[in-house]
């Protein structure tokens, strides 16, 4: 007889709205229950299926903007202008309303304080995460669960938005953050400014000598440009992991 | 204001072999997106997560990140899911570890 938890292939889970709300003109939170939500990993995502009276469904991808530890889920919704899903999402989904979530998906783009611990060569490495306008969903989950955990990882983010209003998630970020705004820079400004580039990635994140696990999220210019830096500065092309999040009408 | 980063439209749309994971995890008892696939044009090996996806296509399509060679398409038609796996040579996946990855709850009691 099997005696290990038996895996399970995913299905769609009923996912009850329990708030939203907006945490930047164009990002809303919603935070959704889902009854027998088996837990993830910091990185992970979620499909999301809407289906209309007609039967006709869309799906979509959202990374988990909330730590395991938290019992409801999070997701940053950016609204596109011509997304179906996104402005459903944002727009006319209302507290109690259901959707369908598949997950969690994905074990690549994730980091957990319970892996450094089994995996001690690895665990000694620092983190660099670096994040595109909404492509800090991911990395919110990452920060809040190694506060909570209070892992002893050195952790980093560098995150380039477009202005200060866009900023996500700011109660979570503390001295570990790093901003760079790219379009309007109010007076007395103290972060960085302009677009991550490879000489603010050598003054803003962990050096090359460091070993560091890089993380980057965004839009798929930002990310391949930033990765193409990166490695151009010395890093491992295998120590930078990549989530793209396809076009952006509005470059981060 | 010009975007100094250039892509063009097929580029810009490309995501990771992430992205694919949710409909494969329809089909495989494990997460793949963590398994590695050495790719039948070139020979190169990597993680499915760091193939390169194009998502707008009738099918979902990961590409070698060494060749852009096709590695794996995987799409739905008529209640079926159909995978197209001829890109691989191997895939290496690792085994989930009993006790690894969630909260341990199997073995932490006592016995009845």
């Amino acid at each position: 007889m099997a005696r290990a938890a038996v895996q399970r292939r995913l299905t769609w889970l009923p996912a009850r709205l329990v708030a939203t709300s907006a945490e930047s003109p164009r990002v809303h939170r919603l935070v959704f229950d889902v009854p027998g939500w088996s837990g993830h990993l910091p990185g992970q995502h979620v499909d999301v299926r809407l289906t209309a009276e007609d039967g006709y469904t869309a799906e979509r991808s959202y990374s988990l903007a909330s730590p395991p530890e938290v019992g409801e889920l999070h997701l940053l919704v950016e609204r596109l202008e011509d997304g179906e899903v996104s402005s459903y999402l944002t727009g006319e989904l209302s507290p109690g309303d259901l959707i369908e979530l598949r997950g969690p998906i994905g074990g690549y783009f994730v980091w957990s304080a319970a892996a450094d611990q089994d995996d001690r060569d690895t665990g000694r490495r620092p983190v660099q995460l670096v994040a595109g306008g909404a492509g800090v969903s991911p990395f919110t989950a990452m920060l809040d669960h190694h506060r909570r955990r209070e892992s002893p990882t050195p952790m980093q983010l560098l995150y380039s938005t477009r202005d200060e209003s866009e900023i996500l998630a700011r109660g979570l970020l503390g001295p570990e953050t790093t901003i760079t705004l790219t379009r309007d820079v109010p007076v007395g400004w103290a972060g960085e400014t302009g677009r991550v580039d490879a000489a603010m990635l050598l003054r803003c994140t962990v050096k090359p000598g460091d070993s560091p696990r890089i993380f980057v999220c965004g839009p798929t210019a930002f990310a391949e440009s930033t990765a193409t830096a990166l490695v151009d500065l010395g890093h491992e092309p295998t120590s930078i992991r990549i989530e793209r999040f396809g076009e952006s009408k509005e470059p981060s | 204001m010009t975007d100094p980063v250039t892509l063009d439209p097929i580029a810009a749309r490309r995501l990771d072999g992430n992205a694919a994971g949710g409909i494969l995890a329809e089909v495989f008892a494990v997460d793949v997106t963590a398994a590695r696939s050495r790719c039948a044009g070139c020979g190169a090996t990597s993680m499915l997560g760091a193939h390169h996806v194009y998502a707008d296509a009738p099918a979902m399509v990961l590409r070698c990140p060494s060749c852009t060679g096709m590695v794996l398409r995987v799409g739905m038609r008529e209640g079926r899911i159909l995978l197209d796996l001829s890109g691989s040579r191997l895939l290496e996946i690792p085994m989930p570890a009993s006790s690894g990855g969630g909260p341990a709850t199997e073995d932490d009691g006592e016995l009845g």
